[in-house]
């Protein structure tokens, strides 16, 4: 661990979960609010919907469902189990799934917002000069959408960070595996310990105020571009 | 126009009023600790059958109502599920001095749900190790959590379940791992397993009360009810023999030998 900080470990792996997921929604979130920007199938609405909807629900509502899922008796974590030999929740790995899930539309919305302000001209215009549609998107679509994919980036990277109900529900509060920063805070404010709790608030407060102060400011900047 | 703001007028004053005094009726503000909640729903309602007084329960875990009640939160009684919050208070002067006392033992269980084990001693499952996550409460937040690991140390399983430990917040949480099948077995209230819609058990130890420090569930009178006779009242019920019967009837030990303490 390269922190070495005694009780730091929690925040290295909150950092650890929010890297990571925003990596992996990043990845898959860009192909489905591409998708949504570009189609014109009659679910749209459907799909967009489920796609908010952990935006709205109590995080125990969506931890709880996702406790019966990844549970060895059911669906998701029984077919985990077999293949793997090891269980989904109480893992990082199940962590990751829980984290995905709960910041999805905070990635998908201003990436799709985004896509859907790129032109179909300048894309078909990429297309004439001999652009494949990888090309296109690479060259075209993703300059375009930058300031979608910077709110994206920092806003999915936040709301992982302070994530808590989800992970309570599925993660079993073990040290180094699934004890992340604000379990560990609310362990501290449970056990009376205040000190020890407000060091790591105060952490947390600065971390996502300097991260939604850079969204801002490199938005404006890019605006005025 | 006028008569929405003369409304909206008398709905602020009617909203300041609460905050002015906690009580404009006859009712008990007590704060009970989540685990003993449907249990002291019960109690109130003897209670409130005989006296006539009505109790207003609220809920939360022994360290959030601490903390609420430290920042004047309008409660007159707080049952907790610990002795260290009633204490605390105590020493904090929001408490009535020489008001504390306990009011229940709580009983710990291990059980599982797993099929494997049906008919199987949840107790010999443990010391065999063969299963993969045994889950308990956390032992810094919660005394079950606590109890839970005095009885591993003292069955000298400490270091064979450290990696198949998983940790609830509480013990409502310790209990859903278990009643989802997350963990095969879990160390719980025994309280909570003679809930009604609980899942099936395979197994069932009820762990022998010397085997750990008593779970001391503590009462205490605050500061701001020292006027109302309606909590010392409350305070005497819940000590008396009817609550006893309610207390033992939900799985909890009572304790009896407490009905001369005066408040």
């Amino acid at each position: 661990m390269p922190f070495e900080f005694p009780g730091m470990g929690p925040l290295y792996l909150s950092l650890q979960l929010a890297l990571t997921t925003t990596a992996v929604l990043l990845l898959f979130g860009t192909g489905l609010s591409w998708w949504l920007a570009r189609t014109g199938t009659r679910f749209k609405p459907m799909i967009e919907a489920m796609v908010a909807m952990p935006m709205v629900l109590p995080p125990t509502v969506l931890g709880f469902y996702l406790l019966i899922l990844m549970s060895p008796d059911g669906a998701i974590g029984g077919f985990w189990l077999r293949v793997t030999g090891d269980t989904l929740t109480f893992s990082f790995l199940g962590l990751v799934i829980a984290s995905v899930l709960y910041s999805l539309p905070f990635v998908v919305q201003p990436l799709q917002n985004a896509f859907e302000g790129v032109s179909v001209q300048s894309m078909e215009a990429a297309a004439t000069l001999g652009a494949s549609p990888s090309d296109a998107f690479f060259s075209v679509a993703v300059p375009q959408a930058r300031r979608g994919f910077l709110t994206a980036t920092v806003m999915g990277f936040a709301h992982t960070l302070g994530e808590f109900g989800v992970v309570l529900m599925v993660g079993g509060n073990i040290p180094g595996q699934t004890r992340v920063v604000s379990i560990a805070i609310y362990d501290h404010v449970e056990s009376l310990q205040y000190a020890q709790a407000h060091t790591l608030a105060a952490i947390l407060l600065a971390a996502t105020f300097v991260a939604l102060f850079a969204l801002y400011f490199l938005n404006r900047r890019w605006r005025n571009d | 126009m006028l008569q929405i703001l003369r409304n909206s007028l008398c709905f602020g004053l009617f909203l300041a009023s609460f905050s002015q005094k906690v009580v404009a009726d006859d009712a008990i503000s007590v704060a009970v600790a989540s685990n003993f909640y449907h249990v002291a729903r019960q109690i109130a309602d003897g209670f409130e059958r005989g006296s006539g007084f009505r109790v207003r329960l609220s809920t939360g875990s022994s360290g959030k109502l601490y903390a609420q009640v430290l920042h004047g939160a309008p409660y007159h009684v707080l049952m907790s599920a610990d002795q260290v919050v009633p204490q605390r208070l105590e020493q904090d002067g929001v408490a009535v001095a020489g008001s504390r006392f306990t009011y229940a033992l709580g009983r710990l269980a291990l059980w599982s749900r797993q099929r494997t084990l049906r008919g199987q001693s949840c107790l010999e499952a443990l010391r065999a190790g063969q299963f993969r996550k045994l889950a308990v409460a956390n032992d810094q937040l919660a005394p079950y959590g606590q109890a839970a690991t005095e009885v591993i140390s003292t069955l000298g399983l400490t270091d064979q379940l450290r990696n198949k430990l998983v940790i609830g917040e509480n013990i409502a949480q310790t209990f859903q791992f278990v009643a989802t099948g997350n963990a095969t077995l879990g160390f719980v209230a025994y309280s909570q397993l003679l809930q009604p819609q609980v899942p099936e058990a395979s197994c069932i130890w009820k762990v022998p009360s010397d085997q750990h420090a008593p779970i001391v569930q503590q009462a205490v009178l605050l500061r701001r009810a020292a006027e109302e006779s309606g909590a010392t009242q409350f305070l005497e019920y819940l000590a008396g023999a009817d609550a006893a019967r309610v207390i033992r009837a939900n799985g909890y030990d009572p304790i009896t030998q407490i009905h001369s303490k005066k408040y």
